[in-house]
């Protein structure tokens, strides 16, 4: 049976990887070509490489150093940041990206997930959708979570899956950054509703979130997480020796 | 050499990159000097089967492809270019590949539960079929590959070397002779794709499995 996933996430602005707590107060962590041979080496089932760069500079440098990965790194890549158009998924995707996230994009031109999947299949496109409750509602954020876009989030997700995106990346803006587990009831929402991958992010703070979260939401693909994975506080051979001893499916090597 | 078939099917950077990463000398080319030249060649592919066979056709590459692989010459499709090697494919209506296996292409979520996610996409365990394949001469029954597919080549089951669990007994692998096919991406599985690939470029013309 397929093997849930764990994937890091790397946030790369001006060629460097950073994260930030709750999107804010953004860290160096170190260099993205180097991180990701090291996860690829030690067990990572996918990469996600997120642009946060505004610069046209920026976006070129990252397109090299996304180029420069590919080279060397041979487990699935997922980029996202600054999808806007056709012409960013030919950029990425000629790169060696295998799947493209559009976050903002998509809810400025709701078309272009549907022309992309129409281009490059459905697999090829994720949507990645900001979430934070607002009076007790899922709503989708955009621009890095910082605009409510008033949208409710379950119709949203629907809606871009049925446009042909292929798997959802479901950060909530709740949990993120606060490392006190994933969002499960936000999670569970979108799973009864979509019938694709979904992708949690957003919380994992240990090991046991993990183990929590695919044991409580077993229609819940793969795991996301940065910073816990950047400064060594969870292992992902140790986190993968513990889904093996909670009987979760996982690739070991 | 290996020769990878560039007929405007997909993006080849990775399945390249993967190759030079294990020491191959690679080329990528529709020229049938240079194909004939090669090695091994390898058809790769993604997107939709019906677009990938006529574009095939159009350049004249099926029946030049099928005369070298039937000569010996080591061939391996990934993907669709795996799918392609069957006789007919089933992808929105009904569409002739190269035959160089015999089977055809049919939907995955016509035989599983319909529960299950399509495509199938992700890590899944191969199951090896009978005696291991020499292109799996470096890795283990169990290993994880990674999939990303709708459709799934069936009624195949003399040339079955490999399976995986996703709901019913999806063909993985395939091999005739000198000929070899990949429902998974070997470019994109990590060390162990990476070794199938390995042993691969190591086959040589007039190789008979």
């Amino acid at each position: 049976m397929i093997t849930k996933r764990i994937i890091p996430c790397l946030d790369v602005k001006d060629g460097r990887v950073v994260k930030g707590v709750n999107f804010e107060g953004l860290n160096d962590v170190s260099s993205p070509i180097s991180l990701a041979k090291y996860y690829s080496e030690c067990g990572a089932d996918e990469l996600v490489f997120y642009d946060i760069t505004a610069s046209s500079d920026g976006r070129k440098l990252f397109t090299d150093i996304l180029c420069e990965t590919a080279k060397s790194v041979f487990i699935p890549l997922t980029v996202g940041g600054g999808i806007n158009t056709l012409d960013d998924f030919d950029r990425v995707l000629k790169c060696g990206a295998d799947k493209v996230s559009v976050n903002s994009g998509a809810i400025r031109n709701p078309d272009l997930i549907y022309e992309a999947a129409k281009l490059y299949g459905d697999q090829c496109v994720v949507i990645s959708a900001d979430v934070k409750r607002v009076d007790g509602v899922f709503r989708v954020f955009a621009k890095g979570g910082r605009e409510n876009t008033g949208m409710e989030a379950i119709e949203w997700i629907k809606r871009c899956v049925g446009n042909g995106a292929g798997e959802v990346v479901l950060n909530s803006i709740d949990t993120d950054g606060v490392k006190k587990g994933f969002d499960l009831e936000m999670l569970e929402a979108v799973c009864n509703a979509v019938n694709v991958p979904v992708i949690a992010s957003g919380g994992a703070g240990k090991i046991e979130d993990f183990i929590t979260l695919f044991h409580t939401l077993p229609k819940v693909d793969a795991g996301l997480a940065a910073s816990i994975f950047h400064f060594g506080e969870v292992k992902i051979s140790d986190l993968k020796a513990e889904m093996v001893k909670a009987n979760i499916n996982t690739r070991i090597k | 050499m290996v020769a990878i078939i560039d007929y405007g099917v997909g993006n080849l950077f990775s399945l390249k990159s993967s190759l030079k990463a294990i020491g191959a000398d690679v080329i990528v080319t529709a020229d049938k000097e240079e194909l004939k030249n090669a090695d091994q060649i390898i058809l790769p592919g993604v997107g939709a089967f019906e677009d990938a066979a006529r574009k095939l056709r159009e350049s004249g590459l099926d029946k030049f492809i099928k005369e070298l692989a039937n000569n010996g010459k080591p061939l391996m499709g990934i993907c669709l270019g795996m799918q392609l090697l069957f006789d007919k494919s089933y992808e929105y209506g009904e569409h002739k590949g190269l035959s160089l296996i015999k089977g055809e292409v049919v939907p995955i979520k016509d035989d599983v539960d319909e529960s299950l996610k399509i495509p199938h996409i992700g890590w899944n365990a191969l199951k090896f079929i009978g005696e291991p394949s020499p292109i799996f001469s470096n890795i283990e029954d169990g290993d994880c590959v990674y999939f990303v597919h709708s459709y799934y080549a069936k009624n195949c089951e003399n040339s079955v070397i490999a399976t995986t669990e996703y709901g019913a007994e999806l063909t993985a692998a395939v091999a005739n002779k000198n000929v070899f096919g990949c429902q998974f991406h070997p470019e994109k599985s990590g060390k162990v794709g990476l070794s199938i690939l390995k042993a691969f470029v190591n086959l040589k013309e007039g190789f008979l499995c």
